[in-house]
């Protein structure tokens, strides 16, 4: 079967590479689920949540991660989403981001606490 | 104690105090560039990629018209954004990218062309303000450790000149001038223009993307729109080309202090070594001194006796 090569980096270090059978990722436009052979494409991510299916030697699972703006891009089977802020769901700090999200709730700031709130969904999918 | 000795003592103990100081730096330098160095490692794949899909998006819909792709006819003002450092004592580091800076500055003037600066870190500003030149925004504090968000605050306003309109004190070109990290011995300070996006910096990566042909790149899709893809993609670009010379910026300024505490830390052990060359000089003196004047005086006194007893 075929297989995405697979890379999510943030833009201080690489968050996680390996391969996957699907990757389904929140643009701007709405959910895009890419799988291998999907047409070349070039897409604008919102802050949401990035699921990635892992096949071949990176064992059969399931990495979630939360991802804070950025481009999802896909050629010749190699897919690499790129993003200022990304979190594995297992980094996430749980507590720290319901700080995040009471502070903000408290400044009305929507797009903080947008971000906590995936954040927190990321985590909660994987706990 | 002669009073020669008493001064050569003191100087010996004030450089050797110097010393200990130039060695510490020169060790937490050294320790910092490998900490720098890994910085720009990790952001590495970053900028690969997004370079990447720059390329992409350019060959793929270069009839979309972006105020950061085209090439203005005739340019009339530039950007120079200068990194420096925020603090001395690293060798002729911050100065070697200053003079870059009014190299490019000198250049991009005979080319008819008003130049805007920003600087990055204190010691370029001052360079700036002592000479009463205009400074059209600066950054300092950060110099030693930048961050992403360190970048994103220097992107913001160059980004939002460059989308300006030229009449209203917006310009048409970007360049950047920072010290390239080669090597720990080797730091050059470097001109590159960023905006217009030159799409391949060197001749291989333009061969490179000429060998795949850009009938690869023309099946790409974009969601939601090329120029869409293009408004938000360019933004990332600069600000991740901008952390990385930040990067690099501190990675070169911690190799020039080591290097620079190095010889001082060797030029006081040679200043340590002469002093007390001179001190044992000085000593020996006062000793022989003492002696001539023990012997002088008690062969004056045994004259003396010599002559009562007759």
């Amino acid at each position: 079967m075929a297989e995405l090569d697979v890379e999510l980096v943030a833009a201080d270090r690489r968050v996680w590479s390996g391969k996957a059978g699907m990757v389904v990722a929140r643009t701007t436009s709405g959910d895009m689920g890419i799988m291998p052979n999907h047409q070349p494409v070039l897409a604008v991510l919102q802050t949401g949540p990035v699921t990635i299916r892992t096949t071949g030697e990176s064992g059969k699972g399931t990495v979630i991660a939360a991802v804070h703006g950025g481009f999802l891009s896909y050629s010749d089977g190699k897919l690499s989403l790129l993003a200022e802020i990304a979190e594995l769901a297992d980094e996430i700090d749980v507590e720290r981001a319901e700080r995040a999200l009471e502070k903000a709730k408290a400044d009305t700031d929507a797009h903080a606490e947008r971000r906590a709130h995936v954040r927190l969904a990321a985590a909660a999918r994987t706990n | 104690m002669g009073a020669q000795l008493r001064v050569y003592k003191r100087r010996i103990k004030s450089v050797t105090a110097t010393k200990k100081i130039t060695k510490a730096m020169e060790m937490i330098a050294a320790s910092r560039i490998i900490k720098a160095q890994r910085k720009v490692d990790a952001s590495t794949p970053y900028a690969d990629e997004l370079t990447g899909a720059v390329t992409a998006v350019a060959y793929s819909a270069s009839d979309v018209k972006h105020p950061l792709t085209t090439e203005v006819e005739r340019p009339v003002r530039a950007a120079l954004l200068l990194i420096t450092s925020d603090r001395g004592l690293a060798g002729g580091y911050s100065s070697n990218a200053i003079k870059a800076s009014e190299s490019l500055t000198a250049k991009l003037v005979a080319e008819g062309k008003q130049v805007d600066h920003y600087v990055v870190g204190r010691k370029g500003v001052s360079y700036y303000t002592f000479r009463e030149r205009p400074l059209q925004e600066s950054w300092t504090g950060f110099t030693d450790s930048p961050e992403y968000s360190d970048a994103k605050a220097i992107a913001a306003p160059l980004i939002a000149a460059i989308e300006r309109e030229t009449a209203d004190g917006g310009v048409d070109e970007l360049h950047i001038v920072f010290t390239e990290f080669r090597s720990m011995m080797t730091q050059t300070p470097v001109e590159r223009r960023m905006l217009p996006l030159t799409l391949s910096r060197t001749a291989e990566d333009s061969a490179a993307v000429f060998a795949k042909g850009a009938s690869v790149h023309a099946l790409y899709e974009f969601e939601p729109g090329a120029e869409q893809v293009l408004d938000a993609l360019l933004p990332r670009y600069v600000e991740s080309r901008i952390y990385n010379a930040l990067l690099q910026s501190a990675a070169s300024e911690h190799a020039a202090r080591r290097r620079a505490m190095k010889s001082a830390t060797d030029n006081a052990e040679d200043l340590i070594k002469s002093l007390t060359r001179l001190a044992n000089a000085a000593r020996q003196a006062d000793i022989t001194q003492e002696i001539s004047e023990i012997v002088g005086g008690a062969s004056a006194l045994a004259d003396a006796t010599a002559g009562s007893d007759r």
